[in-house]
């Protein structure tokens, strides 16, 4: 399940992890990686209630510890903030695919 | 590439120190220039400050080098390493206040997007701050 929206400023998106393992170390090493391409601010969280973190930061998103079947929520801000959305939407609904360097 | 700063894993334990190399080239990618040194010539424990100088320009950067260590004599011998390069390079070599592994591979994610070397160094300390 995935959707964007934009909201005032942010470019929102939704994602259901479907990782085996949950948001461990290799997929948070490719989000935070994939995240840093863009120039947009970028947040996530893996639950409705949780704080807000950068994507940018790999520690942080390592300690998200999102487990299986969470809901994961990207925002952006700035210039790329859809395009920034839409490929890490993709992302995480493509279960982390190999990328390129 | 040479516009990403560069890594450096410093181990008394050679197995360490590749393992560690290893788990930065699968998790974060072979883009980043890593390079390890660790164990003594005899295959003990140990760490010598040549081979520290040699991964250093294994892994030369023009942003720089971010080395990452275990235990005390990694730390000291990793610092003269870094003494003994020519002044110009000096200032673009620092020994990370952080965990070996998870400092590489943090280290390594920050590298791969362009990072400064300060930056990178912030992302693995950030680890130690607790």
């Amino acid at each position: 399940m995935l959707e964007t929206s934009t909201n005032g400023p942010f470019v929102t998106g939704k994602v259901r992890l479907e990782h085996a393992a949950g948001m461990h170390a290799r997929p948070a090493v490719k989000l935070t990686k994939l995240a840093k391409r863009f120039q947009a601010q970028i947040s996530i969280r893996a639950s409705e209630t949780a704080d807000w973190i950068n994507a940018k930061s790999v520690a942080k998103v390592m300690a998200l510890r999102a487990a299986r079947h969470s809901m994961i929520e990207i925002k952006a801000h700035g210039e790329d903030a859809e395009a920034a959305v839409a490929a890490l939407v993709d992302l995480v609904a493509a279960d982390f695919p190999e990328m390129g360097p | 590439m040479s516009d990403m700063v560069g890594i450096v894993i410093v181990s008394h334990s050679k197995d360490i120190a590749k393992g560690t190399a290893d788990m930065v080239r699968q998790m974060v990618g072979s883009e980043v220039k890593v390079a390890f040194c660790g164990g003594d010539p005899d295959g003990g424990l140990g760490t010598n400050v040549g081979c520290i100088m040699d991964a250093i320009n294994d892994a030369w950067s023009p942003k720089g080098v971010a080395i990452l260590v275990d235990l005390g004599g990694a730390e000291t011998n990793s610092e003269m390493a870094v003494e003994m390069l020519e002044p110009a390079r000096r200032g673009l070599v620092v020994v990370c206040n952080a965990p070996i592994v998870e400092g590489a591979v943090m280290a390594a994610t920050e590298a791969a997007g362009g990072s400064s070397l300060e930056q990178v160094r912030a992302v693995a300390e950030e680890l130690s701050a607790g």
